[in-house]
């Protein structure tokens, strides 16, 4: 049992904005009376007066565990050198920087205030890997999405018609990987990739496959929906980091015609401009769709200046960074599922076409009307680390702190982009709405993200302070199931969450024609394939389809 | 009673496709696996009378072996916890945090054998795939430096030369097979062409191959040393451009010869140029069951694959100083934890020697020369066999072992995870 007296509550989901609140939480749950005459025994109180009280942040978009965030791992010595972190009597050890080692990962976001986070990418035939990077990421609740946008079987199922047995297959995978949500890497363009080759438009042919991105698109947009996901598609656009590619954005946001969809990362899909050339910032167009369309959620990808690691299921995108900078490349292609790429990138200041990018990145924060719609996000760690989630949050709520930092860009290319006419400013409500309220309900999360009776009592309660930057960095407290796990920015206790997963219900009777896929181009046993959830997820937490 | 899809876990190809007989509490026949992989299923586990735990050869109890381990690794100055290659990753994450606690090293079997990989990865990025794209679409395959016919014997016939694939529905005849070595051993009777260089000469060979595919001329007085002519080398080239889809396998042969990860960064570097041309892609061929999966758990947990150091309370890589034939080479080490491993029977006389002068603490599943020297000695169960777990196959995917016959021994992760625990106690941390 634990009380936080007379804090100064953001909780926007219950409406409440500012106004000073008690939270009562027992049993890991928040809670309106503790009952049973418990009311005026003793429990633990922390008194918040004069502090703000939030729900724990929820990031719906990283990369921080699995095959290809450990290979960026062992790729990046130089990396982790910078930054080494000493264990404590209560704390692993670690470095962490970029591609932070696991311990690392889950003590930095709770650091942060933040108790639950997404892996955006997981190849399902390592979806074991992921799981058992998560039993080693403390503190925070985690899940992943299982990439399917290049899957080959379902793209023969979505050209032979049969889009019964894939929406079975896409439940029976889900299942099979303890996975979370259906999410697609450019569509198709991965596919084309095994054979150095790349999906350019939504209406480019598959080569060997008969089907195009669009319908790849349409056919798992159709899919999650009908196996009520909590969480809808999660698409990666095909022409990531390409100028011009704000049309493929604008073309696949329409091609989800009515149908839920979640855009990740969009700052790198909203580029005008020739192909090769420079970008042009097409927020406005695509701002303005998604505003007057409910169906669409997105979230950012914010670059921040300086050295960081991109790390994608696009093969496709990560070779064309690594011909740009000829910095050091890894491809790995997937059997029947995906692929990845690694490369270390720096964004610069001085570089008109990172200025724009960064500059792209807040023009979406600023001009989405619905900051429902919108989770911040750095798509970590490919636009930055999630560590700088505090100054991007006091980009947004400090106008003059954002036009400081403008002066340090590239002066012509914050010229062509309308940041400089941009005063809104995000009020602590709205930031609440982006780093916790909005994510979760996009997810499907109705136990987080909140502070009503019944949410997990995962809360976080700040010093105010006037520079968001540092209130956002040390919260005073952060509290996980309903234990203080840290104070003043550091770790006194570690947990370990839970993985979120989904297990859609399915016709057994498609398990027939998967295995024989799998005889046939698989290198490892159908019956050997799906994760053993008992002994992978020591603390699983199913989340139920929406009926 | 017959257990299908059992997984072999003694080399790094993984094979889950074991169809495993058990008699009378012994197993009697393993169907589809490999000579390597019957034996290593129809020999497992220690004669029933080798006690669970030995301290100076005497027979203890499990207890009294933990006791006396744990003070030993308490007690050293800078411990060395090594091997790791041929158990789970649940133990070998147990290991790293043992080591952490401990304040000394821990490295594994990669840095004699594939380190010079991981470092060429950490130089130059690495191009790459699963086997399963080796079978649906490989037109090329180029074996360098290994000899997979005794090394890995079914990883031509599973993944890599004769199956069919999707894009390859000829199998066998679909591809061409290169053999590179500085000898002619029984992998070149499955291979197409065999190209046989002078020891010690691959780097050359692959630095000029780089240079051929990259559009450079070569001169042949350069390449005169290394055994192929200009001609052959030109005609390589012209192949691992022309092809649809090549994989370069890269041994031993390359990481442990003059050159290391020189010879493997070239390799790595003709990979990355031929992506220019042509989809290509290179693996090591890691060899013992899970030693892919330690490097995975170091790295998951220290950012770094092997040779890794907690002296200051946080991971430090630096291979050649906290690499465990340098650290016992240069009588570093005051202590040593092997585990699943012979380094006795493998590593360099001078770092033998040194294992004789300090206390070792030997965890394996049968009797080894390293379990015959070491102070204390614990038999442990089989990872594979009587525990589950989770191994790496070479290219990086996770593989749930099987868990086949009961055992009364303990497993690796109970033995590591109650020294975990006791050498915290004895170090009030």
């Amino acid at each position: 049992m634990l009380k936080i007296l007379n804090g100064e509550v953001y909780d926007p989901a219950n409406n409440i904005d500012g106004e000073v609140r008690d939270i009562r939480i027992d049993g890991g749950r928040v809670v309106d009376a503790f009952g049973d005459g418990r009311e005026n025994g003793s429990c633990r109180t922390i008194d918040a007066s004069g502090m703000i009280v939030m729900p724990g942040g929820v990031d719906m978009h990283a990369h921080i565990a699995g095959p290809k965030v450990n290979t960026a791992r062992k790729m990046r010595p130089e990396d982790h050198r910078l930054a080494p972190v000493p264990r404590t009597s209560v704390t692993r050890s670690g470095v962490g920087r970029t591609v932070p080692s696991t311990f690392t990962t889950g003590y930095r976001y709770a650091a942060m205030g933040y108790t639950t986070a997404f892996d955006a990418a997981v190849p399902p035939i390592a979806a074991r890997h992921a799981h058992e990077e998560f039993s080693d990421i403390p503190v925070i609740d985690k899940g992943f999405f299982v990439l399917m946008g290049n899957n080959e079987y379902i793209m023969q199922q979505i050209a032979s018609g049969e889009r019964e047995r894939m929406r079975d297959y896409v439940a029976w995978l889900l299942g099979a990987t303890g996975g979370y949500a259906v999410k697609m890497v450019n569509p198709g363009g991965v596919e084309l990739w095994k054979s150095l080759g790349n999906a350019r438009g939504l209406d480019e042919e598959v080569a060997g496959f008969g089907v195009t991105p669009r319908r790849i698109i349409e056919s798992l947009a159709e899919a999650s929906m009908n196996l009520g996901l909590p969480h809808p598609v999660h698409i990666h656009c095909n022409n990531l980091g390409v100028a011009g590619n704000w049309e493929t954005t604008l073309e696949t946001m329409k091609s989800l015609a009515g149908r839920r969809g979640h855009l990740a990362h969009i700052q790198f899909h909203s580029y005008g401009g020739d192909p090769g050339g420079l970008f042009v910032s097409r927020v406005a167009e695509l701002a303005e769709y998604v505003n007057t369309h409910p169906n669409i959620t997105v979230d950012v990808g914010q670059i921040m200046f300086g050295d960081t690691t991109s790390m994608t299921g696009d093969g496709p995108l990560a070779h064309m960074l690594h011909q740009v900078s000829g910095r050091k490349w890894v491809n790995v292609d997937i059997e029947n599922e995906c692929g990845c790429g690694i490369v270390p990138i720096e964004y610069k200041d001085r570089s008109h076409m990172h200025t724009t990018q960064w500059a792209v990145g807040l023009e979406w924060y600023l001009m989405a009307r619905d900051p429902w719609r919108i989770a911040l996000s750095t798509d970590h760690p490919n636009g930055a680390s999630f560590v700088s989630y505090p100054r991007v949050i006091r980009l947004l709520t400090d106008r003059e702190f954002r036009r400081e930092a403008m002066k340090k860009a590239n002066p012509k290319a914050i010229a062509k982009t309308s940041l400089p006419d941009l005063d809104r400013e995000y009020s602590l409500y709205e930031i609440a709405i982006i780093t916790r309220a909005a994510p979760a309900r996009i997810l499907g999360l109705k136990h987080k993200g909140h502070l009503g009776a019944g949410a997990d009592a995962d809360v976080t309660i700040y010093d105010k302070c006037g520079d968001a930057e540092t209130m956002f960095s040390v919260p005073r407290y952060v509290i996980k199931e309903g234990e203080i796990l840290v104070e003043d920015g550091s770790i006194r206790r570690e947990t370990f969450g839970k993985t979120l997963y989904v297990a859609p219900g399915y016709d057994k009777a498609v398990e027939k024609d998967i295995r024989e896929f799998f005889r046939k181009y698989y290198t490892i046993e159908f019956e050997n394939y799906p994760v053993q959830l008992e002994h992978y997820l020591p603390r699983p937490r199913e989340v139920a389809t929406i009926k | 009673m017959q257990v299908d899809h059992v997984v072999c876990a003694f080399c790094g190809c993984v094979c889950d496709d074991i169809r495993v007989t058990v008699e009378g509490g012994r197993i009697t026949n393993a169907r589809n696996a490999c000579a390597l992989g019957k034996s290593w299923f129809l020999n497992h586990g220690a004669p029933s009378d080798l006690p669970v735990a030995r301290i100076e050869g005497k027979p203890a109890s499990l207890d009294q072996g933990i006791e006396e381990a744990a003070r030993c690794l308490a007690g050293a100055r800078y411990p060395l916890i090594y091997g790791l290659s041929s158990t789970s990753c649940e133990a070998q994450r147990k290991a790293v945090a043992l080591a952490e606690v401990s304040g000394g090293c821990i490295d594994c079997c990669t840095s004699v054998c594939h380190g010079p990989s991981g470092i060429a990865l950490q130089g130059v990025g690495e191009p790459t795939c699963t086997l399963g794209e080796v079978k649906n679409r490989a037109d090329l395959i180029v074996y360098w430096g290994s000899n997979p016919a005794e090394s890995h014997p079914r990883h031509m016939t599973r993944y890599a030369v004769t199956p069919k694939g999707m894009f390859v529905p000829e199998g066998r005849k679909g591809r061409t097979v290169v053999l590179v070595d500085v000898r002619r051993t029984p992998s070149a009777r499955a291979a197409d062409i065999f190209l046989q260089i002078r020891p010690g000469r691959d780097f050359e060979v692959l630095w000029a191959l780089q240079a051929l595919v990259n559009g450079r001329k070569v001169d042949a007085a350069s390449v005169e040393n290394t055994g192929l002519s200009h001609e052959a080398l030109a005609a390589m080239a012209d192949r691992m451009m022309r092809c649809r889809f090549g994989c370069l396998f890269v041994g031993q042969g390359l990481t442990q010869t003059r050159g290391r990860h020189f010879n493997t960064s070239a390799a790595f570097l003709l990979v990355r140029s031929l992506n220019r041309h042509t989809k290509f892609a290179l693996m090591p061929m890691r060899g013992h069951g899970n030693v892919t999966g330690v490097d995975n758990v170091l790295a998951w947990q220290t950012g770094y694959p092997f040779g890794v150091n907690f002296s200051l309370g946080y991971p430090r890589f630096n291979p050649g100083e906290y690499t465990v034939v340098d650290l016992l080479g240069r009588a570093e080490a005051d202590a040593a934890l092997v585990v699943a491993a012979d380094p006795v029977a493998s590593l360099p006389a001078k770092a033998v020697r040194r294992l004789a002068e300090i206390p070792v603490i030997a965890l394996d599943t049968h009797e080894s020369e390293t379990t015959r020297c070491a102070r204390i000695a614990f038999t442990t169960s089989t990872a594979g066999i009587h525990v589950g777990g989770t191994v790496y196959r070479m290219d990086n995917i996770p593989i749930h072992l099987r868990k086949v016959l009961d055992s009364d021994r303990p497993s690796d992760e109970e033995v590591i995870g109650r020294l975990l625990a006791r050498v915290k106690e004895l170090k009030a941390c």
